[in-house]
């Protein structure tokens, strides 16, 4: 997905073209086109007056930008204690057999993105899986088809 | 002015200078990794921890190069503690990258022996000269870190060369580690001991008669 010049330049002026917001244009860019485009990264060092490595070394710390193309749905698997002791390894596999990609990677349709999670802090409803920002609590291995396809047939988004 | 006390000596400074600095003043050798005069201080490579007397018993160590100067501060450069941290840290520092001699000499001058981490080379310590050199100083901001905890890189953006780049190459001469390579055919317990082994252990010229081995290397003039 390319994303245009003005595009970035609505969002960095939203900001008032500060370099404070840096965090918040990237999250706005990130939420316009699922990713972070090196044009788009470049776009904003350039309206920010930094060195494109500031912006780059932000959009590498933190584990919720993506550099690379993410799928239509986001996929996120909690192997947190609580989850973990409840079952959350075989959901991970059964995810994984399911969509055909390891965790970190988007379905070659991409339609869907598979991430681990450390914890969503929903503890109680484990073994989580969290789809987009849909909480689905008390996952086992057998309901992970049906949790999935919801978002298979849905066309676009949901 | 402010007074404190290095070592058992009182010293007087100006305020905002630090302890490393302060030290440095009146000749006691600290030894340093990631600070370099011109540069601001980082506080990274952790070489240059001093004990800060904090009375009853109590003390903490600090990083002397980000450590400002205090009324009162009671400060110990070569204390037992000072010396058996700053041991483990470069013994830490050497695991990452056994190939610097800025290193392995640091190492042969403080007497370590072995490397007791597990030897991981990736020929960068983190120290951050090179970034804070190409902004600092060039006012350029070519290369920065990247990722974070064991992902922690030095890189440009993107892996290109940046368009900020003049090709000075001081990210290179400033460099710990590129600048010189040791030069040992073997490593054994992570530590060349080449120069240790065949230069004779001398007094170093700055504190004539202290008769204490200083290594092979004797003291570093700065």
């Amino acid at each position: 997905m390319r994303i245009d010049a003005s595009k970035v330049d609505r969002i960095v002026d939203a900001y008032g073209c500060h370099r404070d917001s840096l965090i918040s244009i990237l999250q706005d860019v990130q939420a316009e086109c699922s990713y972070l485009p090196e044009d788009a990264l470049k776009r904003v060092a350039k309206r920010l007056k930094l060195p494109l490595i500031q912006v780059y070394g932000v959009a590498t710390f933190f584990k919720a930008f993506s550099l690379q193309p993410r799928g239509e749905h986001m996929v996120r698997v909690c192997l947190g204690t609580a989850c973990h002791v409840r079952g959350a390894p075989a959901v991970l596999d059964e995810v994984r057999r399911q969509l055909d990609v390891e965790p970190g990677e988007t379905t070659e349709d991409s339609r869907f993105t598979l991430e681990t999670v450390n914890c969503l802090g929903a503890c109680a409803l484990g073994p989580l899986v969290v789809v987009d920002s849909e909480y689905q609590g008390q996952i086992t291995p057998g309901k992970v088809k049906r949790v999935l396809k919801q978002y298979m047939n849905d066309g676009r988004g949901k | 002015m402010i007074e404190l006390t290095i070592d058992g000596t009182k010293v007087r400074a100006a305020p905002g200078t630090t302890v490393l600095e302060a030290a440095r003043e009146m000749g006691i050798v600290i030894p340093t990794l990631c600070y370099y005069p011109g540069l601001s201080s980082y506080g990274e490579c952790r070489v240059c921890l001093v004990e800060m007397v904090k009375g009853r018993g109590r003390s903490s160590l600090e990083a002397s190069c980000a450590l400002p100067v205090e009324q009162g501060q009671v400060i110990l450069t070569s204390s037992a503690k000072v010396k058996k941290a700053r041991r483990v840290v470069v013994e830490l520092l050497l695991a990452s990258c056994p190939s610097s001699k800025t290193l392995q000499c640091m190492a042969s001058n403080m007497g370590i022996n072995q490397v007791r981490f597990k030897i991981k080379p990736r020929e960068c310590i983190l120290c951050g000269r090179c970034v804070r050199y190409c902004k600092e100083q060039m006012r350029s901001g070519g290369i920065g870190f990247t990722g974070r905890g064991t992902a922690r890189r030095v890189t440009t953006a993107f892996g290109h060369t940046p368009e900020e780049c003049r090709n000075c190459g001081g990210c290179q001469w400033i460099c710990p580690v590129c600048e010189r390579a040791c030069t040992a055919d073997s490593l054994v317990n992570g530590l060349c001991g080449g120069c240790q082994n065949l230069a004779h252990v001398e007094t170093c010229e700055i504190c004539t008669g202290c008769s204490e081995s200083v290594g092979a290397h004797g003291h570093t003039v700065y």
